[in-house]
This record gives structure tokens, sequence and C-alpha cells, in this order.
């Protein structure tokens, strides 16, 4: 399941199983969901008439083995076009097998209910038989039998049979971290979880069914795709229906094969071929990247969308602030600042505190400084004060009796000012400096004298003002939610490279944004876990819900992030514009193709009864026989050849869609018509050894 | 530079720089403000909307615009059946010319409505004065009308909102014929009379020549009719002989004023776009677009036609003029050229020369620009065709730049590709299958009855070809391919007034009129209805040159894919075929 599983596209096993499958596929009625193979199919069969019907004696249609090679030809553009939809859906189920290996048939301890009472009673039962509102007992070592949620207990959990992480995750009951996941595994503790899904029916059967292709749905891009190549394959009925008195009238004679020949070479069977191939892959994609889509329709929007809104912490932010400078008073050495803020800190476990000794301790190794010259430091902690919401500061107290405290500036500064001190106009100045950064500043006080500030800072995730950047290139605007005051807020935002900020925002404030845009005509995506995101999850047009969320924003959620990686939104919009972008350049190369059929097959249809038509032959094939073989040879081997880029997908650039458009168009416009009249030239070189 | 080719350039310079003033003015037009031909007009509407109760100002969404306009095409139709039907009692027919056939009246009264024009008879014998004027050129207006007022409401519903309201029907169709056909008219009537094309509703005149002879000399309200001919793309002619006849084109100049008057809307149609849905970039792309297609058609038709025939040259015989066979001295071969190229992309159909005697690649490039049918396209039409291709390109576009294909802010689903391809197909399917049908019935040599009856009373299929082989296929699938671009310029050679091709070609007319007007206008009113998504940076920008390609590149591949092998059986065949 992890990304960096780097496995072989065409895996022996996988390819074994979608040979078998191939042949499977050839059913009409399954061929009847795809108008293009279709027709070739009955191409085929029409084929195989002429061959019985040579067999018994006909003379005009040509020699039985040259009929018979055709309808082989055709039988393996078929078998070829089964083949690739076959091997997209084998690595789809490859991927959901490994998932359902931990499903089938876990036991589940039961929990037998009457009425509204728990009876202290466990039945081992199949992990099949559980029902939605069943409940189960989870105690350490087992493995959840499936999804549900925690109404009891607390307990630590390893996900990473699903998620590919080893670090193990808290799940408890209450709150949005309740619901759990089956597959997973309890590491600690006991905890009794009321089943969430019907049997078939949880995030995990919902994926497989949908990569497995079972369950697939055409999505309405597709199936508006679909039409676009029913109307091709229509236009070129009618081209080789009307053909046949067209040939009547110029005195040629054209057997059925040429007939046949032509409107497979012309038809776009090599999109029509690999259309679902593409399809299947782009959710297979979206699974590899740790995603379950619930809709292929989902990843589809998801390469539309216009709107971003990601929360800061833990997205953009690494969790938590960070020390980064110390700023003293007047008349105070920086090294009694920095000590008296190290001492503050060093029984402060919040992550705050950690970052000031580290920062201390760094600025100490570099400054050659000891503390031993404060020798009115060199005295025990007797107390730990904690941060509190009403006093806002936290501290120690040293058993010499100094006091050192830290705090809000405003809070400080009341102590200050009621000990009778002053507070000095330049710390007001570096405060406000501080806030106008967006940091945070904390005063630093020993026995409510001021010593200095400290600026604590929200870090910025490396690296991510590079992915907004790709962001804001794709077309899609970023948009930052915070509880931080818009000043803080809009300082972050604007170093951070995001399009826009929601500041002091309530869950309210998201569904208002969402909305707004929504009015707009934009396209809207978030994230979110809480019970309270799910109806902005709702509202969004792609909700991604983490998968640690509850079981409430995973069901308004139209996507489930298996890593609880915030930034997954923006490989999940890659994923969805590689879909269509293959769709579109497979669907150019195949119709730039037919001008090269074209000039191979036309000349030869007449070259017999019209030998001026020999001057269209640009390609110089050697005969008719040639000609012909070469354009539908050249027709079914593309197909196999363009498998890796229907499962891989057309990598996709940020470069602006103008400068894409001109470079899709340059390699599959262009190259559609060129690569075919080297391919059929070389195919008829060697056609022509064997005749 | 050679001063034929300089006409040719400055006559395509002049409708440009009429156009794009025109097409503001358009723009003004559809968009109800103040013109300064309001002041004429607007009186004399204002009673006949209340002597009619009809309400301009209501709005109407596209299913009632289009109820409205398949109606009033319906009574015009049976109008001008009754015309043509009763003429020889009917007033204005000094010169006795009897009632049409049924089949005839059919195929005319038809092929007028649709703005084709084919014409299966000859305006001197085969027409009433009060037919011309009450029934043909009412037509004529009427019919270009039609299209534009369709255009206008393709215009109104891609405008960046979302709404199911688009304007009013009668208000845009009555405006088209009154604001913007009528005025154009006028002035290319008066420069005609002062040319010398005759305007009278006298009958045949009867002169003594010198040598006395006697020489009877049709005449008419051509003046008149010869505008509206060209204004409204309709290209049916006064006389038989079209624009080749020296009343109808009298003057070098008056052939300068017939090209401009014919290309001028269309141009004007495509800036009128752009200047009304405040996309005036985009309409420059689109205009690029048709006129890259116009100057690969026309260029190669000059070059074979300056050039000569090659079977001529062959002989020793010099041919300083070019190819003259059926052309007009008057108009020498590089003016005749440029209009048949023009007149074929544009559906006028109007001749000046026999399109039978052109080189076979000149006739190729004709036959190109009916079979594409919208560089340029005819007055309205044409810019509904080039729409289809447009959503058939920025969907595959849309798709290669990794979004769900849109356009001008608006979703391309599976109900609009459904309906532009549909559109997109009915065409090749009405000109392959009826040249299919024809040739079969050929290569048979079917005895066709009452269908079908040559110059000397024989039923046999293969009389309605005049040449044999190649050009005789070029023949049959011209008639098609004139019939299905509504274009109505004939090859000639074909034997063509009788019941198989009257009615064979009327029903072609009526489906790929009508099909093109309503599927455009259903999908710009599906487009018009949604919600509008702006533009972000991921969008695929239409009005660039790359998407102009992309555009081309769609129209030229649907087209040759789909008539390469028929043309390479024609015109290929017979161009190959000549010494080179």
């Amino acid at each position: 399941m992890k990304k960096e599983q780097k496995e072989n596209l065409f895996n022996k096993e996988l390819v074994m199983e979608a040979i078998g499958q191939s042949f499977m596929k050839l059913n009409p009625k399954y061929q009847f969901r795809n108008p293009v193979m279709f027709t070739v199919e009955i191409g085929t069969f029409v084929m195989m008439f002429v061959c019985a019907w040579i067999l018994s004696g006909e003379k005009s249609q040509g020699t039985f083995i040259y009929n018979f090679i055709i309808f082989l030809i055709l039988l393996l553009t078929l078998l070829f076009a089964n083949f690739a939809e076959a091997l997209a859906e084998a690595r789809g189920k490859a991927q959901a097998a490994s998932l359902r290996k931990t499903r089938e048939e876990t036991p589940a301890k039961k929990i037998a209910v009457l009425g509204n009472m728990f009876i202290n009673e466990v039945h081992i039962v199949p992990s099949s038989q559980l029902s939605k509102g069943d409940m189960f007992v989870c105690e350490t070592g087992d493995i959840i039998p499936t999804d549900g949620e925690i109404i009891e207990g607390i307990a630590t959990i390893d996900e990473s049979a699903i998620t590919g992480e080893s670090a193990p995750v808290i799940r408890e009951s209450g709150g949005d971290k309740s619901s759990v996941t089956g597959g997973t595994k309890v590491l600690s503790d006991k905890i009794i979880v009321k089943v969430t899904t019907e049997q078939g029916e949880s995030f995990l059967d919902k994926m497989i069914a949908l990569v497995e292709g079972a369950s697939r749905q055409k999505t309405p891009n597709e199936i508006a795709l679909t039409i676009l190549l029913a109307g091709f394959t229509l236009v070129f009925i009618i081209v080789c229906v009307t053909l046949y008195p067209f040939a009547l009238y110029s005195k040629t004679e054209i057997p059925i094969s040429a007939y046949i020949a032509l409107f497979v070479c012309l038809i776009p069977t090599t999109i029509g071929g690999l259309l679902s191939a593409i399809g299947i892959s782009g959710m297979d994609r979206a699974l590899r990247a740790n995603v379950i889509a619930k809709s292929g329709k989902a990843v589809e929007t998801a390469g539309d969308l216009d709107v971003l809104l990601l929360d800061k912490t833990g997205t953009i932010t690494i969790g938590n602030r960070k020390a980064t400078n110390f700023y003293t008073a007047p008349n105070v050495a920086i090294n009694e600042l920095i000590y008296a803020a190290m001492l503050s800190s060093k029984t402060d476990t919040t992550p705050e505190g950690k970052s000031i000794v580290e920062l201390g301790k760094k600025l100490q190794s570099e400054n050659e400084f000891t503390a031993e010259r404060f020798e009115k430091y060199q005295s025990e902690i007797i107390e730990q004060i904690n941060f509190t919401a009403e006093t806002r500061s936290s501290g120690v107290n040293l058993a010499n009796g100094i006091k050192i405290r830290k705090g809000a500036s405003d809070a400080i500064k009341a102590m200050v000012l009621n000990a009778g001190n002053i507070f000095a106009a330049e710390i007001m100045t570096i405060v406000s400096k501080i806030a106008a950064n967006g940091g945070t500043p904390l005063v630093v006080i020993e026995d409510n004298k001021v010593l200095g500030v400290i600026e604590l800072q929200d870090i910025i995730k490396t690296g991510i003002q590079e992915r907004f950047e790709r962001l804001r290139k794709m077309g899609v605007k970023t948009v930052m939610v915070t509880g931080d005051n818009p000043l803080t807020a809009k300082y972050i935002a604007e170093k951070a490279g995001v399009d826009d900020y929601i500041a002091e925002a309530k869950p309210e404030d998201k569904m208002a944004y969402i909305r707004k845009e929504q009015n707009l005509g934009k396209l809207v995506a978030m994230m979110g876990d809480g019970t309270n995101d799910a109806p902005a999850l709702a509202q969004a047009d792609v909700g991604v819900a983490m998968n640690s969320g509850t079981a409430a924003a995973k069901e308004a959620g139209n996507m489930v992030d298996l890593d609880n990686d915030p930034t997954k939104l923006i490989e999940i919009v890659e994923i969805g514009k590689q879909l269509l972008m293959t769709r579109g350049t497979l669907t150019t190369f195949s119709i730039a193709n037919d001008v090269a059929k074209y000039f191979a097959i036309v000349p030869a249809l007449f070259i017999t009864s019209i030998p001026a038509l020999q001057s269209i032959n640009i390609m110089n094939l050697h005969s008719p026989s040639s000609a012909i073989l070469s354009a539908i040879i050249f027709n079914a081997i593309i197909i196999p050849m363009l498998i890796p880029l229907a499962l891989k997908g057309v990598a996709y650039k940020p470069i602006g869609a103008s400068a894409l458009l001109r470079r899709n168009l340059l390699v599959y416009g262009l190259g559609g018509i060129i690569v075919p009249f080297i391919g059929i030239k070389l195919i008829d070189l060697v056609v022509t050894l064997f005749m | 530079m050679n001063p034929q080719i300089l006409g040719v350039v400055v006559m395509f310079i002049a409708t440009l720089l009429l156009a794009v003033p025109l097409g503001r003015y358009v723009a003004k037009v559809y968009s109800g403000e103040k013109v300064w031909t309001d002041t004429i007009f607007n009186p004399i509407e204002r009673f006949f909307y209340k002597l009619s109760s009809i309400d301009p100002k209501r709005e109407m969404n596209w299913k009632q615009h289009l109820t409205v306009l398949l109606t009033l095409n319906f009574i015009w139709f049976f109008w001008a059946m009754f015309c043509l039907l009763n003429q020889s009692w009917l007033p204005m027919n000094p010169d006795h010319n009897p009632n049409m056939t049924p089949d005839l009246a059919w195929n005319t009264a038809i092929s007028f409505l649709v703005n084709c024009n084919l014409q299966q008879y000859s305006g001197e014998t085969g027409v009433s004065y009060f037919s011309q004027v009450f029934g043909l050129m009412f037509l004529q207006f009427v019919s270009a009308g039609t299209g534009m007022a369709a255009a206008a409401v393709v215009f109104n519903a891609l405008r960046d909102r979302t709404s199911e309201q688009l304007g009013n029907f009668y208000n845009y169709f009555l405006k088209s014929c009154t604001r913007i056909l009528l005025p154009v008219c006028i002035l290319v009537a008066f420069v005609h009379l002062f040319e010398g094309t005759p305007m009278t509703f006298k009958g045949i005149d009867t002169l003594t020549t010198v040598q006395g002879d006697t020489m009877h000399v049709s005449r008419g309200p051509v003046a008149a009719f010869v505008a509206i001919k060209h204004v409204g793309t309709n290209g049916g002619g006064f006389f038989g002989a079209n624009s080749a006849h020296p009343f109808e084109n009298p003057t070098y100049l008056s052939n300068i004023v017939q090209m401009i008057a014919q290309i001028l809307i269309p141009f004007a149609m495509v800036f009128a776009f752009g200047f009304y849905c405040n996309k005036k970039r985009l309409a420059w792309i689109f205009w690029g677009v048709m006129t890259a297609g116009f100057l690969i058609l026309v260029v190669p038709a000059v070059i074979a036609e300056v050039h000569g025939n090659p079977y001529i040259s062959q002989m020793g015989i010099s041919q300083p003029g070019g190819n003259m066979e059926g052309k007009e001295i008057r108009f020498g071969a590089t003016a005749s050229a440029f209009w048949s190229i023009a007149t074929t992309v544009i559906s006028t159909g109007s001749v000046n020369a026999m399109h039978d005697s052109f080189m076979p690649l000149s006739g190729m490039n004709m036959l190109l620009g009916m079979m594409i049918n919208s560089f340029y396209g005819g007055v309205g039409v044409g810019f509904l065709n080039f729409f289809i291709y447009v959503i058939l390109a920025v969907f595959i576009g849309g798709l290669m730049v990794g979004r769900t294909p849109e356009f001008g802010g608006k979703k391309i689903e599976a109900r609009e590709m459904k309906i532009a391809m549909i559109i997109a197909l009915f065409h090749p399917f009405l000109i392959l299958v009826g040249t299919a049908i024809a040739s079969y019935l050929a290569a048979h040599d079917t005895n066709m009855g009452w269908w079908f009856a040559d110059a000397a009373g024989k039923h046999n299929a293969s009389g309605w070809l005049n040449n044999p082989s190649y050009h005789g296929f070029s023949e049959m699938l011209y008639q098609y391919t004139s019939s299905s671009a509504n274009n109505g310029s004939g090859f000639e050679g074909l034997t063509d007034n009788n019941p198989f091709w009257n009615i064979s070609t009327g029903i072609v007319l009526l489906f790929s009129r009508f099909l093109p007007i309503i599927g455009p206008v259903a999908i710009a009113g599906l487009l018009a209805q949604k919600k509008f998504i702006p533009a972000s940076s991921g969008t695929l920008k239409t009005d660039t040159a790359i998407f102009g390609i992309l555009v081309f590149a769609v129209k030229v591949i649907i087209a040759a894919l789909a008539f390469f092998p028929a043309l390479a059986l024609g015109p290929i065949a017979e161009w190959m075929k000549m010494p080179h």
C-alpha cells in the first residue's frame, strides 16, 4: 500500500490474469458498453463469416490466408483493448486484495445487547456477521473487525495496514478521534466499538468495488467522450457504407475485407480501447496516493477545483510555534534574559517551552556563554507555575526567592504596574513589532521587572510555498483557515504564499466561505476531520475527510485520506487533471492517426481501377494487400504500446493552460499525424518480407 | 503586382475595412442600443407589432425562439408554393410564364426558404415577376433574417451570465431585416443601377440588331434582386446564368460590389459576436481561422485557373488568360476563381463562371468549402456552424489541459456533445448518402420511370450525367454538397430539373437548414442556463492562437476524414490523371 512501493507495470501475475480476462471480455454483451470496440467485434464476426464463405468455395474475396490474417488481427485488436482494461482492473484488484486480506473473517468479540443494557457477555463471531449498530470489544493485540466508532475507552492503534504509517495513533471515545477502521490493530488498552456501516458498505468495501471496476459508473465526462467517439464511429460507418456504391460507379471491386479494414482503421479504436483502462487507473492512482475516492466523478471534479480550503495548523505550519528571537529590555544583558527565559521554561513541557530552551542553548553555544556567571540563578526550582487562561502567564519560583514569569504582554504589564515598576515604552515597541510580523510576543520578568521579550513564531512547513505556487499555476486558489487574529493570519498567509485567509474562523465561517465561492461558480475543496466539519465537507465539491476523523466527517466527504495528510489535496488535483488529460491526448492521437491510415488504404482500394491514385500512395507501400495489412497491424499494436501511458497517465505540468495545450497538441496531435506514417511504412517493409 | 491579383486583394481588404464597423453596428442593433435607422423604422414596426399584438420585449427561452422560427418558416413555405404554382394567373407576369410543376415548385420554395437558392429553373422563363419579387425575393430577405436572428440568440446566450431569457425572436428577426439587410441592400442596388443593371416591371424587350435580326431581351426588377441575393448570401440569380449574365453583373465594378456584398455580413457577424459579447479577441481568432481556411482554398484555385488547362497546353496552345472556358472576359480567371471559392465557403452559391469548367483542383476546393461550410459561411448560419466546431474543439482541448471542458465559462457536458455530434454528423451523412444513392443508380443505369427523363425522353439514370467517369461523380457529389451546405451553386452539367433530383435535394435542403439552426441554438440555450464559472489560469483560453489552430484542425480533420474517399474518386482522381 505504501506509495514508495515501486512495482512493475507488467507484473507477471497481473499480466496472466489480465490475459485470461481479455478473452472473457469478448462477450458481446460486455462489449456493447463500448460502442467503438463493439463495432470492431461486429467487423471481426463478419471476417469470420467471410473466411467460412471462402472455404465453401467463394472466389471473389481473395485468398483464405489473407482474409484469415485480417480476421486474426481484428481479434487481436479486440484482445489488446480488453487486455488494457483487464490489466487496469487487475492492478486495482491487487491493491484491494491486500486490504481485503486483513478484513476477511476476523474474529469479532460481539457484545450481546438487551434493550439499552449491555450484558456482560461476549460472543466470538466472524466479522462478516456484524451488522450496523452492533457493539464489539477490542483489546490489546486484537484486529478491529470492521469500521466503527468508539463509544467507550481509549486505545493506541496501529493503522499501518491501511495508511502505511507505522507510528501508532490514539483513538478515544467522544470528540473527533473516535472512529476506527477495520483491519487496524489495537496496540494497547480496551475499547468498545459500535459498528457504523453495514457489511460490504464500509469505505474499504466501496473502494474495492470501485477499483475492481465492478461498480464503476461512467463519469459524466466519460459519457460525453463516449458520445464523441460514437459519433466518429457513425461517421465512418457512413463513409464505408457509401463507399460501396461509389466503387460500383467507378467500376472497382472492393473485397469485404478491405471495407472492414478501412472501417476499423478509421474509427478511434486507440482511445476506444483504452478509455475504461484510463478511468480505472485514475481511481487506482488515487488509491496509490492513499486516498479513497467514493466515486470516479470525485476524482474528475478534483481536476477542476478552483479553491482549496486548508487548515493552518498542521497543513501550512508545523503544529506549534517556536521561539525565534530574544529582545532585551534597556540595561539588561542578553545573556541574563536568555538564562532567565530558559530557566522559566526548564520544567515547561509545552512545545513552546521546549523551543525556548532549544533556542537558548543554541545561542549559548554560539556566544560561548556559561550560566555560572549568574550566581543568582544557581538555585533549585521549587515551584512550577503553569499557564492558565486567567493569568495568561507561566513561570518558576526559585529556592532563593527569585520569581521568573513569562506571558502575554498585557497580563505581564498588569503585574509589573501593580508592583509599582515601570513598563518601558521600548518594550511596547518590541511587542507590537513582533505581533505585526505574525509572531507571538512573550514578555519575561524577574521579580516583576522586565528583562525582555521572547518572540514565538509559527514555523511554515518547508516546501509549502512551492506547493502553493504550483497550485496557483494550475489555477487553484488557496485559502488558509485559522483561529488566529487577522493580523497574524495575514502575516502567515503572506509568508506561506496562500491567496486568501479566514481569520478567527469558526466552522460556520468555512461553510459561508464555501457557499460564497460556489455562488461565483467556483469549485471548492476542503479537508476536515471533525464532526463540526461535516456540513462544510458535504457542501464542498470535493470534501476530503481524514481517516482519523469522525464517522460523520467521513460520511459527508467524497474522499477519505488514509494518511491524514492535509497537503494531499494537491496530489488529488493532479490526479484529476491527469485523468482528463490522458483521455484528451489519446483521443487527439487516435483521430490524428486516421490521416496516415487514409493515405495507406484509399490508394490501395482503387489502385487497380484508377492507377492515377498511385500518386497519393505517398508512403510508397509495397502492394494494396500489404498496405491494408500494415494499416490494421499498426492500428492493433498501438493499443498495447500505449497501455503504459494510459495506466500511468500523461504527466501534468503546471505551465498554464495555453502552454499545456500547445505542448499536448504538438506531442499528441502532430505526433499522432507523423507516427503512423513511419509505423505503417516500417510494418509494410516487414510484411513485404513474408509476401 | 498583377492587376488581376491586386483586384482581389483590394476587394478582400475593402470588405474587412467595412465589416468591422458594420459588426459594431450589428452588435448595437441586437443589444437594443439606439441606431440611426431606428428613427425610420421604429414607428412602422410599432404599428405592425400593435396590429399583430406581438410584444417585442417579451423575453424568450431557446425553445420558444425555435418554435417561433420554425412556425414562421412553415408559413413562408406555403406562401412560396402558392406563388410558384399559381404564377400564370397571378399579376405581374408580362412574359406569360407558366406555373411550375409541383416537384420543381417544392424544390424552389424550399431552396429559397432555406437560403440555399438551388435553381433548377431559369429565371427568364421559369418565374413571373410576382414570384420573383413577392415569392423569391421576399424569401431571400426573411431567410437571411432568420439565420441572423438565430445567430443573435446564440450571441445572447454566450454572454457571461446565467439566464434562460434570450431576447425576443421577432425583435431580432425584424431588426436583422430592416436595420441591417435593407440599408446595405439599398446601397448595393444603387451601384448596380448606375452600372446598367435593369430595374423595371416591363416584360421582354424586342429589338433589331445591326445585322437586322430580331432579338428578345429578358429584363425585370434585377437591381433590387441582385442586392439581397448577395447581401443575404442567397445566391439565387434573377436570370439563369446568374452573375455571369451581363445584366445581372454588368461590369468589373459591379463584380467587386457583389463580391464585397456577399462576404460583408458573414465577416460582420463574427465581429458583431466580438462586440456583443465583449470578446473581441476571440472574434478575431475566429475570423483568423476562417480566413486561414479561405486562403488555403482560394490560393490553389487561383493558381490552377491562372495556369490554364494542361490538356490545352499539351496541344501547344498558349493560354495567356488562364483557363477561360466557361468564364467571362470582363472578370478574367483570377476574379472568377476568387469568386468561385468565396461563393462556396460562404453559402451564397451565386456564380459568375461555369464551375463545371474549372480545373479539378479548384472544383475540389469549392467542394471542400461547402463540406466545411463555416469558413465564414452564410449570414448568421455560418457562425452557427462554426460554433459547433468550436464546441467540439473546446471539448477535446479542455480535456487536453486537464479540466472538464468549458466554453465561455459554461461546462460542456454529455447533452451538448450529443447535439453537436448529431449536427456534425448530419452534414456528411446527407452528402454521402445522397451521392451514394445517385451513384448506385447511375452505375446500374436504372430505369427511373416517372422520377427521371433526359432531353431525349429516356429514363435511364446515367442520363443525368453530362460527363462520364470522375467528373460525372464530381457533378453528383457537388449537387448534394451544395444542397447540404445550403449553398445553391451548381456544378452544372447535371440534368437536375426532374423529380428525382428536385425531391431528393429538397429533402436534403430541409434537414441541412433547420438542424444546424436548431442544434447550435439548443446548445447555446442549454449553456446559457448553466452556472457561469469565471476563468482561472487553469482554464482553457479560447482567445489564443493555439486554440484557433485547434479549431482549424478539428474542422479540417473532420471534413477530411469524412470526405476523403469521395474526393479521391472525384476531383482528386481527375486531377492526378492530368498531365503535370
